[in-house]
């Protein structure tokens, strides 16, 4: 978690650029307060004592969820671009990406 | 002040599953575009990935083959970043809990490229420092203002195999890779064609004086397509950085991009913004016990290229040169072991695929699966030597034959009426036309130059047009020579 100079538990600013969103100010002050107080309820867990309890992943103790080498038919190329916002030669098209 | 160079290769290899490794759509190269899609891997909101046995089995194997230590437990995490190839906002890939761990590559002089081949002494060995296993991402095409996304490769099982920073020349990178692919192939865990992207490599290289401990600045090369490839942008890289470094510029830290055509690499225009993937484990899978399967993927264990090519040496006596040629393309020694199988004598069968049927392949730009010879005409071939059916130089002859029509050995001898003449009154007869012709050699020769004698054996092929048997014929030279 970062922390700003503001003391407030989480930078909005930070996290919403790299979920490239778009706040206004009166929505950062605003996630800001909602974001701390989630992390005050999850903060309630230090208060337990967790010594000698092993880390685990999952809190279901099963392992080897798996799914045999199978292969099977997807969706057909209209319903897999129905979405797309753009398309062109049956890909999807998205505004140009900067980085390679 | 000397420099030397440091290196490290991350290498993605695609598994070659039936299926993708969340999902059941097909795990297929070059099918037309977005037809192996479901909501799964288009990362659609609400799906579930639900992990592909095969695919995870397929890397603990890699993880055996090159020596790692397999974790009893692993998990998987999100990274998290955002990027059209990866709709959903993250990579489901591994963390801190790998399938594999501290490993290693052993690299093998004909491993090295063939010019270079010569410039190593000996064994070195590269550690791997871990293999996990993580989902591709679409392919984008980048266009002048817009990109376009296919998704047919995102969820394809992908292994990253990490070496640590052991690798000091672009040579021993050529070899690494191409060690390996061999084992990568061996395994068949993948086909592991860096042209269609089933294996890709991105190099971490730093340049330092010699003697200094500390690293220099590391920079990224990516988009190498073939192995010499790797070996040519690491060269350039390194007398590139050496030569900022020598005029006492800065490097900089930045990711550089292989452009082949031009032999040179270039900065990439990626963000300054520093990559911040807020690893968490991923929820909705359930974490891999390995112990429950290890004994099944240890069965699978194939025999390596280095046991092979103790085997080939010991068992059939072959070269340390023709076993290591062999054994470098795994069809190729299979091929070679079908063709010795009935033979007494299995090193003619390796000279004969090491130099002239691997020649002629690479001159039609055929593979081995194709060659029109196949290994039990080539065993044939070596039993009519054997037993002097034919000479050596008609059996050359026979093989460019053989390599064009496709047909066997003794067709091809019974159409052109081919055979050796053994019979002593024949060959009397061109020995003594070739003493006559010939008197400076027959001089040179009871002058004490022995080596003269091949010129007058040289004479006596020509005058029975191959046929002689040449050894029946040094016989009856040196005796007429010396009466």
């Amino acid at each position: 978690m970062s922390t700003n100079n503001s003391g407030k538990k989480i930078d909005v600013a930070y996290v919403a650029q790299l979920a490239r969103l778009e706040l206004t100010g009166e929505e950062r002050v605003r996630l800001a307060g909602q974001l701390d107080r989630i992390l005050e309820y999850v903060d309630q867990l230090r208060q337990l004592n967790v010594d000698g309890i092993e880390p685990t992943a999952h809190a279901i103790p099963q392992v080897n969820v798996f799914r045999s080498d199978e292969a099977r038919p997807g969706l057909p190329l209209k319903e897999a671009l129905k979405n797309a916002p753009q398309r062109m030669n049956d890909l999807f098209v998205v505004p140009k990406v900067v980085e390679d | 002040m000397d420099y030397e160079s440091v290196i490290g290769l991350e290498v993605h290899v695609q598994l070659k599953t039936k299926s993708k490794m969340f999902c059941a759509c097909q795990n297929k190269y070059g099918s037309p575009p977005n037809t192996q899609v479901c909501p799964v891997c288009l990362g659609l909101p609400g799906t579930l990935p639900v992990m592909n046995e095969q695919a995870v089995k397929m890397t603990v194997l890699t993880g055996m083959m090159l020596g790692c230590e397999i974790s009893p437990y692993s998990k998987f995490d999100r990274k998290n970043y955002f990027y059209p190839d990866m709709p959903k906002n993250y990579q489901i890939s591994q963390y801190d809990m790998p399938l594999c761990k501290s490993g290693h590559i052993d690299l093998v002089k004909e491993c090295y490229p063939k010019d270079a081949q010569n410039q190593v002494s000996a064994a070195k060995r590269i550690g791997i420092t871990r293999i996990h296993l993580e989902e591709d991402v679409a392919k984008s095409f980048h266009l002048e203002t817009t990109s376009s996304i296919d998704f047919n490769r995102a969820g394809t099982p992908l292994m990253e195999i990490v070496s640590e920073p052991d690798i000091n020349t672009p040579e021993e990178a050529f070899a690494y890779l191409s060690t390996l692919r061999q084992i990568l192939l061996y395994g068949k865990v993948s086909d592991a064609d860096m042209e269609k992207g089933q294996m890709r490599c991105d190099c971490n290289i730093s340049v330092r004086p010699v003697g200094q401990k500390e690293f220099g600045t590391k920079l990224e090369i990516k988009n190498m397509n073939t192995i010499s490839g790797v070996r040519r942008a690491l060269a350039y890289e390194i007398q590139r950085q050496t030569g900022c470094l020598k005029k006492g510029e800065n490097l900089t830290q930045e990711t550089r991009r292989w452009d082949e055509a031009a032999g040179q690499t270039f900065g990439m225009r990626s963000k300054e913004m520093a990559h911040d993937y807020r690893y968490f484990p991923e929820p909705d899978l359930m974490p891999v016990d390995t112990a429950v399967f290890m004994n099944e993927v240890k069965s699978w264990l194939p025999e390596l290229p280095a046991a092979k090519k103790q085997r080939f040496m010991s068992d059939y006596r072959l070269t340390d040169y023709n076993a290591g040629v062999l054994v470098a393309d795994l069809e190729l020694a299979n091929f070679f072991e079908v063709g010795a199988a009935p033979g007494k004598n299995p090193n003619a069968v390796a000279n004969w695929v090491v130099n002239d049927l691997l020649r002629d392949l690479s001159e039609s730009k055929l593979a081995i699966a194709q060659s029109p010879i196949k290994p039990l005409d080539i065993a044939e071939l070596v039993e009519f030597c054997e037993s002097g059916k034919i000479s050596s130089r008609q059996a050359k002859d026979v093989f460019v034959e053989m390599f064009k029509t496709g047909k066997m050995p003794h067709r091809i001898i019974e159409e052109k009426g081919l055979s050796q003449v053994s019979d002593a009154a024949a060959l009397e007869t061109w020995c003594d036309e070739a003493i006559a012709a010939n008197p400076q050699s027959v001089e040179a020769y009871k002058s004490g130059k022995t080596t003269a004698l091949n010129h007058l054996k040289g004479q006596v092929m020509k005058l029975s047009k191959g046929k002689a048997n040449p050894k029946t014929v040094d016989g009856i030279l040196i005796k007429k020579l010396s009466a």
